[in-house]
């Protein structure tokens, strides 16, 4: 279908690649800048988004199936929830970050980079999902 | 380590996790097991609270460890455990029915999906009433209302799909005020926390800010509530909507639009605000009566039965709204406890349509004449349902409203009394011509013969049926509950 845009498939080629790496960098520097795992699985889905649309959206799909978006739309909850669920069982609160490490700071730090690739997971996957969904609409 | 002091959290998160798993299970036999052994395991974990509760009073969760009220707290009182109780046993006792009725409404391949739908409704309720947080409340009253407009269009016919989108666009209308509200409370308060804006709040009286948000809660929740005149989407959701879903939300949703109501109302703002201020009380009580008359009455003319008593239902929200405008602990208690005895007959009566559906793929009182002699013991159940929802003696549904007839003799409005009594007649009709129709008429020449609905399906109606008798005799539990609720809740606001 976008054998006559030579030109917008090359350059995306080249940008998806930066695009993907960018969204990490949204990802994991979240505690530190303005991010976190929304703005992260957002970016990280118009990577794929922008695949689709250049190569095709069965292409695409083959790049990310169904039943794998569809694992990780569920996983990215249960990896924050679980995180809660660790609290409680290592003696703390539901959500309670401290107990995750031996020194408090520790904790919280593994606790919310955790919690927020819970929620990079899901919301990337949750977005290609309905993109798809939208897209193979006849 | 143990579990016990992690209770509330765990209430709400067991359900909440068990969604995900839900999607990753995918086999529908194994997905209703599953969702199945977390309501049961929900409905354990209410009643643990609800006995934390009474042995040391009222206690807070702090979510994450962040003390209330810069952090989340969950907040289990004599109220929201007794809600709480009602939520999860109506969930166990719709689940054990579902199998089979799910699997004949809904297509194979979305069953998994509506599990976790329910799953994810199931959280936000229950979490709409443990937390002490304003703002948190709206996130669950968005995750229970999302799943339900899903559940709903999970329906088979297109017509799920219109109203599943009517009640999305009316649902979110009813959101927003909510927000609308709490967004100006916190501009005058600074806070979300519901124990420290009753604390602050009432430095606040005299602001025109603040009659403007307890505006905008009042009517964003009543539209949650369908409280007449803002109950349109309730009949075409409840009737387009799966059997399993139409009992699920009728016995539940409305239940915690209006304990919201009264949490907001009585704790948050305070009673005296309420009688002092902006006359919301009376504006409750005419709209009560209004639902209460004008619910029965267009139940009366409906072919369709579950529409019949998605009608019926805004009218029994009238009685239970009517409980709560009488501002009195009398009132409140009679209110609260229709509240529980109507989730007892409404999921008798929805479950007992969904048997006949199962059988007969319709429930058109035309299509249902003569059932009664092929399907006697789903009928039967259907006939105590709607005893109960009349008010005959003997049956839950006489014990709320008696109680109702005493709040409104001691508040010396003996004519609520007579409103009740003639608004109940109205019942009696709608009910009357399911019998006539089911019991006296004979089977229509060329209807298709029917047989008895599986034991699976009639052991959780029949379980649901007798509830109803013995919450009719025995009111040890459930008024004594509800006193108790009402009178902690009065208490804890000074007017007792």
């Amino acid at each position: 279908m976008m054998h006559r845009h030579p030109i917008l498939r090359a350059v995306s080629k080249l940008l998806i690649a930066p695009i993907m790496l960018f969204a990490l960098y949204v990802q994991f520097h979240g505690d530190y800048g303005p991010g976190g795992g929304f703005q992260a699985g957002v970016i990280l889905a118009v990577a794929f988004i922008l695949y689709a649309l250049m190569f095709g959206v069965e292409t695409a799909r083959r790049v990310a199936p169904m039943w794998m978006l569809r694992f990780l739309t569920a996983f990215g909850v249960l990896l924050y929830g679980g995180t809660g669920v660790v609290g409680i069982l290592l003696g703390g609160a539901f959500l309670d970050y401290n107990v995750l490490a031996a020194d408090p700071k520790a904790g919280q730090h593994i606790g919310i980079l955790l919690v927020e690739g819970g929620v990079g997971i899901t919301v990337a996957s949750v977005m290609i999902v309905l993109f798809f969904t939208f897209a193979g609409r006849k | 380590m143990t579990l016990l002091p992690h209770l509330a959290a765990l209430q709400v998160v067991i359900p909440l996790l068990a969604a995900p798993i839900c999607i990753m299970l995918r086999r529908p036999g194994l997905a209703w097991g599953f969702a199945t052994l977390v309501s049961l395991t929900d409905f354990v974990i209410s009643l643990g609270l609800l006995w934390q509760v009474q042995t040391d009073g009222p206690f807070s969760y702090a979510i994450g460890n962040w003390a209330a009220p810069w952090g989340i707290e969950y907040r289990v009182d004599a109220l929201a455990a007794y809600m709480l109780v009602i939520i999860s046993a109506m969930g166990a006792a719709v689940m054990l029915f579902a199998r089979r009725s799910i699997e004949a409404e809904i297509e194979h391949a979305r069953i998994y999906l509506f599990y976790t739908c329910y799953l994810l409704c199931l959280t936000g309720l229950l979490g709409m009433v443990i937390t002490g947080d304003a703002f948190n409340l709206f996130v669950f009253l968005e995750i229970s209302a999302l799943s339900s407009y899903a559940m709903i269009a999970l329906g088979r016919g297109r017509r799920a799909l219109t109203a599943a989108y009517h009640y999305l666009i009316l649902g979110t209308v009813g959101a927003t005020f909510y927000v609308i509200g709490v967004g100006l409370v916190y501009s005058l308060t600074g806070t979300l926390n519901m124990a420290d804006l009753s604390r602050l709040l009432p430095q606040a009286a005299g602001y025109r800010t603040l009659e403007v948000a307890l505006a905008f809660i009042t009517v964003g929740v009543a539209l949650k509530l369908a409280l007449f005149p803002l109950h349109k989407w309730l009949p075409d959701a409840y009737s387009y909507a799966p059997s399993v879903v139409s009992a699920f939300l009728a016995s539940t949703a409305t239940k915690v639009a209006l304990y919201v109501l009264i949490r907001l109302f009585f704790t948050v703002f305070g009673a005296s605000y309420l009688t002092e201020g902006i006359p919301v009380a009376e504006v409750l009580l005419v709209t009560a009566i209004a639902a209460m008359f004008s619910g029965s009455a267009v139940a009366i003319w409906q072919a369709d039965l579950k529409r019949s008593l998605a009608y019926s239902s805004v009218a029994q929200i009238g009685y239970m709204v009517l409980g709560v405008a009488l501002i009195s602990a009398a009132g409140m208690a009679a209110g609260l406890l229709h509240l529980f005895n109507h989730a007892l007959m409404k999921a008798c009566l929805f479950l007992a349509l969904g048997a006949v559906f199962y059988r007969l793929k319709s429930v058109n009182i035309r299509d249902m004449e003569g059932i009664a002699r092929q399907m006697p013991l789903t009928m039967g159940a259907f006939v105590v349902g709607g005893l109960s929802l009349i008010g005959v003696p003997l049956t839950a549904g006489f014990i709320s409203k008696w109680y109702l007839m005493l709040a409104s003799f001691q508040d010396g409005r003996w004519w609520l009394a007579v409103l009740i009594v003639l608004s109940s007649l109205l019942a009696v009709v709608y009910v009357w011509r399911v019998v006539e129709a089911a019991y006296l008429r004979p089977r229509p020449h060329g209807a298709p013969a029917v047989r008895e609905a599986p034991m699976s399906l009639l052991a959780p109606l029949w379980g649901l049926a007798l509830a109803n008798i013995w919450f009719g005799l025995d009111t040890s539990y459930s008024y004594g509950a509800a006193q108790w609720a009402a009178e902690a809740l009065f208490r804890a606001g000074g007017l007792l």
